[in-house]
């Protein structure tokens, strides 16, 4: 068993926010540093990250094909036809969460350890059963938060039930490391006093900010095109991720796009 | 019986005695719309630490007689609220067969022990009384007490070193102190003690409430807001001060 081997569940509560454009993002992002990754849907039923990563024509089997032995690891894996080192475990689309167990997720996730550092999981919104199994394996949990009352509340009530419903909290392991993301920032209204600042977010939620991804035309376009918007290396938003994947594994990297831009960055700078 | 069937059915259970303490519902009332308007207003104040309380309901206070107490109302009307009555203290004979149909155990009659300084109860109000604790423990958090957590220090003060945040709802049989801000609800004094204090480093909460005496954040808004505060009831009434 590789004992190196991390599972990232990416969660908020709140839907819409940007958890399946973030997890799209940070596994591509852990593969292009040269790390083994897979990146698992665990929104069964409403499935959409296959759309998100460009795959969605190539899946045959799924997740819950798996856990039922109606197929293999290696006959559901999709390799990713960008990036080397990643793959995507599929949900399924036509059943309903109640298919996912947590013997059966546990034997995936045990397996997929084997040949993989990191294991991230898009969770489902909202704080019923599929999203207390995707977090339940997790070592570290990125809430990804957009600045605004609702998203911020629910994030906090998200942290309530990672620090008691999962794994390591029933066992008295090390607790879950939070790791904050938040998107679709606007410096701008910020400014005009429209939405929350990240000191506003940080000092309600008192978990270490991960990163700042501005709100961004590239993320729209990203998803259109299912290449996940990391790769578009001109936009703000794919930098903003890249720079959060690189905080992530340990470097010292300072927030960007945290201020609005002057007048010059905004006629020549890099498009959003 | 077969033999053998006979000894798997003596060892298909152990009969042991156990010590449990509940809420007594003491009833000084009959008329049961107040008492159900009564329920609704102190459980509206910590639905949490009500939901699913098992009730033991004493009628030795009451005066009426039997005949015009309705015990089978009652009892649904508890149901109703998300509470389960399992036993009755002090019935009359008849009454007793009642609370037995309704699945109500008879308790002893012995009294519960009362508080030396018991605060002044109108006919109207009805005070959940326990059997207080022998020793007092106090909790200490130190972790930020998230939306939708519930944290009871019971028997004791409860000290919560980071921030209570909005939705969450933080209760103590004693004193509440909160070195953060105070986002969420807190209940000092749930079994009635009126000499206990909420102390917190930024009011910013959404309901407080020493022994039953509550006020909501608009209300609060007029003293302390967003400061460092500390609230205690002061004949009777909730007073709000600086810290």
């Amino acid at each position: 068993m590789n004992k190196q081997a991390q599972v990232i569940v990416v969660t908020s509560g709140k839907g819409g926010v940007g958890k399946t454009t973030s997890s799209a993002a940070l596994s591509t992002g852990l593969a292009l540093r040269k790390h083994k990754t897979v990146v698992i849907d665990f929104d069964v039923g409403l499935r959409n990250l296959d759309l998100i990563m460009g795959c969605e024509r190539r899946v045959v089997y799924d997740f819950i094909n798996v856990i039922n032995k109606e197929a293999t690891l290696n006959q559901t894996l999709i390799k990713d036809k960008r990036v080397e080192d990643l793959f995507i475990l599929p949900a399924s689309q036509t059943r309903d969460k109640d298919a996912l167990t947590k013997e059966g997720v546990c034997t995936i996730i045990d397996e997929l350890k084997e040949r993989f550092d990191y294991i991230v999981c898009d969770s489902p919104a909202g704080i019923e059963s599929g999203a207390l199994m995707a977090m339940y394996y997790a070592d570290h949990a990125v809430i990804v938060t957009n600045p605004e009352v609702s998203s911020v509340r629910d994030s906090d009530r998200i942290l309530g039930i990672l620090a008691s419903r999962s794994r390591r909290a029933e066992l008295g392991l090390d607790p879950i490391k939070e790791h904050l993301l938040l998107t679709r920032y606007s410096p701008e209204r910020v400014k005009r006093g429209e939405m929350l600042s990240v000191k506003d977010v940080e000092d309600i939620l008192s978990i270490p900010l991960l990163g700042v991804i501005p709100e961004s035309k590239a993320v729209l376009r990203a998803s259109n095109e299912g290449t996940p918007v990391i790769l578009d290396e001109r936009s703000d938003a794919g930098k903003a991720y890249k720079d959060a994947v690189a905080r992530f594994l340990g470097e010292q990297i300072p927030h960007r796009f945290m201020q609005s831009k002057n007048i010059l960055e905004r006629l020549f700078g890099a498009e959003a | 019986m077969d033999s053998t069937l006979l000894r798997k059915a003596q060892s298909a259970f152990l009969l042991k005695g156990g010590a449990y303490t509940f809420t007594t519902l003491q009833l000084l009332s009959a008329d049961l719309e107040t008492i159900r308007l009564s329920l609704v207003d102190k459980i509206a104040q910590a639905p949490k630490f009500f939901e699913k309380t098992p009730i033991v309901l004493d009628l030795q206070k009451l005066e009426v007689p039997y005949t015009e107490y309705n015990l089978l109302e009652l009892v649904q009307c508890l149901r109703t609220l998300q509470l389960i009555p399992i036993g009755i203290r002090g019935a009359p004979e008849p009454l007793q067969q009642v609370a037995i149909a309704q699945g109500l155990a008879c308790l002893s009659d012995i009294r519960s022990a009362e508080k030396t300084e018991t605060p002044k109860v109108s006919p109207q109000e009805i005070m959940p009384k326990v059997m207080p604790a022998a020793t007092v423990t106090n909790k200490v958090i130190t972790q930020p007490v998230r939306g939708g957590q519930q944290i009871y220090a019971q028997g004791g003060d409860l000290i919560v070193l980071a921030t209570v945040s909005h939705g969450a709802e933080i209760l103590a049989d004693g004193n509440i102190h909160v070195y953060a801000p105070l986002r969420g609800r807190a209940l000092a004094g749930v079994m009635g003690d009126t000499n206990t204090y909420i102390f917190c480093q930024s009011l910013e909460a959404e309901l407080v409430s020493v022994a039953g005496q509550y006020r909501i954040s608009e209300q609060l808004k007029e003293s302390c807001w967003q400061k460092p505060a500390q609230i205690s009831l002061s004949e009777g009434h909730l007073r709000i001060t600086p810290l």
